[in-house]
């Protein structure tokens, strides 16, 4: 049985960016852990001789030759881009001043 | 403090070299980016090219576009096997690519495919040779231990704007070329490095310098360090002499040339020790190495933030060389590049120092192709590491890329050993074939240069100039044949060049019925 703590929550929350606030944090806490709870049934029907799967198509080697095909644009590539300047995509500052 | 620990303003204190060495064991682990020569990306078929404008070589795959679907370059995955092989590593049946989880947006995707748990080669190694050194230590062999060689992506390259030194600290905003995001990169990664004891900084280096050998001869990569090809992060910690607990170690980055390998290393093991001397704890953390002032400084430290929630990727299925293929790959591979150069220096009967200033103008496979089209091994090596390594230096490329094929060097040696050229027109020629103004034969005929064959010609120069210096040609019947040197040299301007210097020298010593 998991149980995820609200500092659990708070850590994967500042992982991924995402901003909560206390409220949130001891809801979603509750709510993510029955969710764990629910695909954990798996582990209840998969045996110790079956090996987690991470696809679920059964191939392998899915290769293309090296073999040069057409770009976008720049013109294409920033066409959604905020803030292009001399075809390169603008971003924010990257680190925070100390 | 320690006595011996002496600090200068805005630099951390450290500890002389000899010093440390009677109290501490060095360890270093070595990560080794290696970026692939493939024609494409490794997921998808956007070219590789350097230097293109920016962001004319991406497309949906390699911007991050929702719903954008990765293929795998099967090339790429066969250059990582063959560096797997070449590191004497075992190769996985079966392995999958993973996803590193991380803002920063040299990333448009917010994760780089990499590969986690399951490396393509692991469990590998690679003979080391170390070569002499000034402080009198002799050459040796060491041998490294790889852990494991994985494929991954390049991410795109960021300028930062703002600020005054257009670092990343202090800019205002940063834009980004994805170009290189997705190009193929092998990430080799040593065991500990343990035992090297005071030549630990020099192992660092000589391994590095191998893996470019090795790269260079299984032609994967370009592998030119200054142009970020190939690029180290070192590992250093020390710990207690007798001691086997490893200390805590810090990660040097952006270590750039084989010179900074070893610096690096130097420099960051005399810091360490001054922080343990003074009773204090190594601090986990990455360091920025700077070329200019030989010193590191703290970068950031490792955090909660590092946490990639490496999970498989799911838009990539597995990869799984049949044994067939690697067998297949195993028979491609090169001689090994230490054995090669010895068979090669011993067929030519080069000196120890003359076949390192080859290896060191990267000329081993031109001089080998030019001797191969007729030259002798001792022109080739002339032509190569002399006018032609300092013309590439100056230009700031590599020797194979003056436009210089071995055919044309080996042409050039023909028209000086036959008596067309003498050695100065013989540069001049070579100027005029990296100018692109032709073969050498084709560039002689068009610049006129020719020695004069009209024997005649050549010996009315040397009665004029014997008739003008009675004195020295006095000296030479007097049996001071040395004197000669003046004569050619005013027998060469009155051909203006165009003459056999040694040719004048026999006729000269003739004309004054002296042997030579």
């Amino acid at each position: 049985m998991s149980n995820l703590s609200r500092d659990d929550v708070a850590h994967v929350a500042m992982l991924a960016r995402i901003q909560l606030e206390d409220s949130e944090l001891d809801r979603l806490a509750g709510q993510l852990d029955q969710i764990v709870d629910w695909v954990g049934q798996v582990n209840e029907v998969a045996a110790a001789d079956v090996p987690p799967m991470s696809h679920p198509l059964p191939l392998v080697n899915v290769t293309r030759p090296d073999e040069v095909r057409p770009s976008l644009t720049a013109e294409q590539a920033l066409a959604n881009a905020p803030d292009p300047e001399d075809g390169r995509f603008g971003v924010p500052r990257i680190l925070d001043e100390e | 403090m320690n006595a011996a620990t002496r600090a200068t303003a805005g630099t951390a204190p450290t500890v002389p070299y000899e010093e440390l060495l009677t109290r501490y064991e060095p360890v270093v682990g070595l990560e080794v980016h290696v970026e692939l020569s493939t024609a494409t990306k490794m997921f998808c078929g956007c070219a590789t090219g350097f230097g293109a404008e920016p962001n004319t070589q991406t497309c949906p795959v390699c911007l991050g576009m929702p719903g954008a679907l990765p293929v795998v370059n099967a090339t790429a995955v066969e250059s990582a096997v063959r560096i797997g092989l070449a590191l004497n590593c075992r190769i996985a049946e079966w392995c999958r690519f993973a996803r590193k989880n991380y803002f920063y947006p040299d990333m448009p995707k917010n994760f780089q495919t990499s590969q986690y748990d399951e490396p393509i080669a692991f469990d590998g190694w690679v003979d080391v040779e170390v070569p002499a050194n000034e402080a009198g230590g002799e050459a040796f062999t060491f041998r490294v231990e790889i852990e494991r060689a994985h494929m991954e992506e390049d991410t795109g390259k960021s300028t930062h704007v703002g600020g005054t030194t257009g670092r990343i600290h202090g800019a205002d905003y940063s834009v980004v070329d994805y170009n290189r995001a997705g190009i193929p990169l092998i990430e080799i990664v040593t065991r500990p490095i343990t035992g090297a004891g005071e030549r630990a900084p020099e192992v660092a280096r000589a391994y590095v310098s191998t893996l470019r050998d090795l790269m260079r001869a299984l032609d994967v990569s370009d592998v030119r360090m200054e142009q970020g090809s190939m690029r180290c992060d070192a590992n250093v910690s020390l710990m207690p002499t007798g001691s086997t607990t490893l200390g805590m170690r810090t990660e040097t980055k952006n270590v750039n040339s084989l010179r900074s390998v070893e610096r690096a290393v130097r420099y960051e093991m005399t810091r360490h020790a001054a922080v343990l001397d003074a009773g204090q704890a190594i601090l986990q953390e990455t360091r920025h190495w700077h070329e200019d002032t030989g010193i590191t400084t703290s970068g950031r430290p490792k955090s909660d933030a590092d946490d990639y929630r490496y999970f498989p990727e799911p838009d990539l299925v597995p990869v799984a060389p049949s044994r067939e293929d690697v067998e297949r790959l195993r028979a491609t591979l090169p001689e090994n590049p230490a054995e090669r150069r010895r068979r090669l220096q011993d067929a030519w009967g080069f000196t120890d120092l003359e076949m390192r200033d080859v290896v060191n103008a990267g000329a081993v496979e031109v001089i080998e192709e030019t001797v191969a089209a007729g030259a002798s091994p001792a022109a080739a090596r002339k032509w190569w590491t002399g006018v032609l390594a300092r013309r590439a230096n100056t230009d700031g490329v590599a020797v194979t890329e003056l436009g210089v094929t071995p055919a044309h060097v080996a042409e050039l040696d023909g028209l000086v050993t036959s008596g067309r050229l003498n050695d100065s027109m013989a540069r001049q020629v070579l100027d005029g074939v990296v100018a692109g103004e032709g073969a050498p034969a084709q560039v002689a005929d068009a610049r006129g240069l020719e020695l004069v064959q009209d024997d005649g010609a050549l010996q009315a120069a040397v009665d004029k100039v014997v008739a003008a210096n009675p004195d020295v040609a006095e000296k030479i019947r007097g049996g001071k044949v040395q004197a000669v040197g003046a004569l050619i040299g005013q027998v060469m301007k009155q051909m203006r060049g165009q003459a056999d210097a040694a040719k004048a020298r026999e006729l000269i010593l003739t004309t004054l019925g002296v042997e030579g």
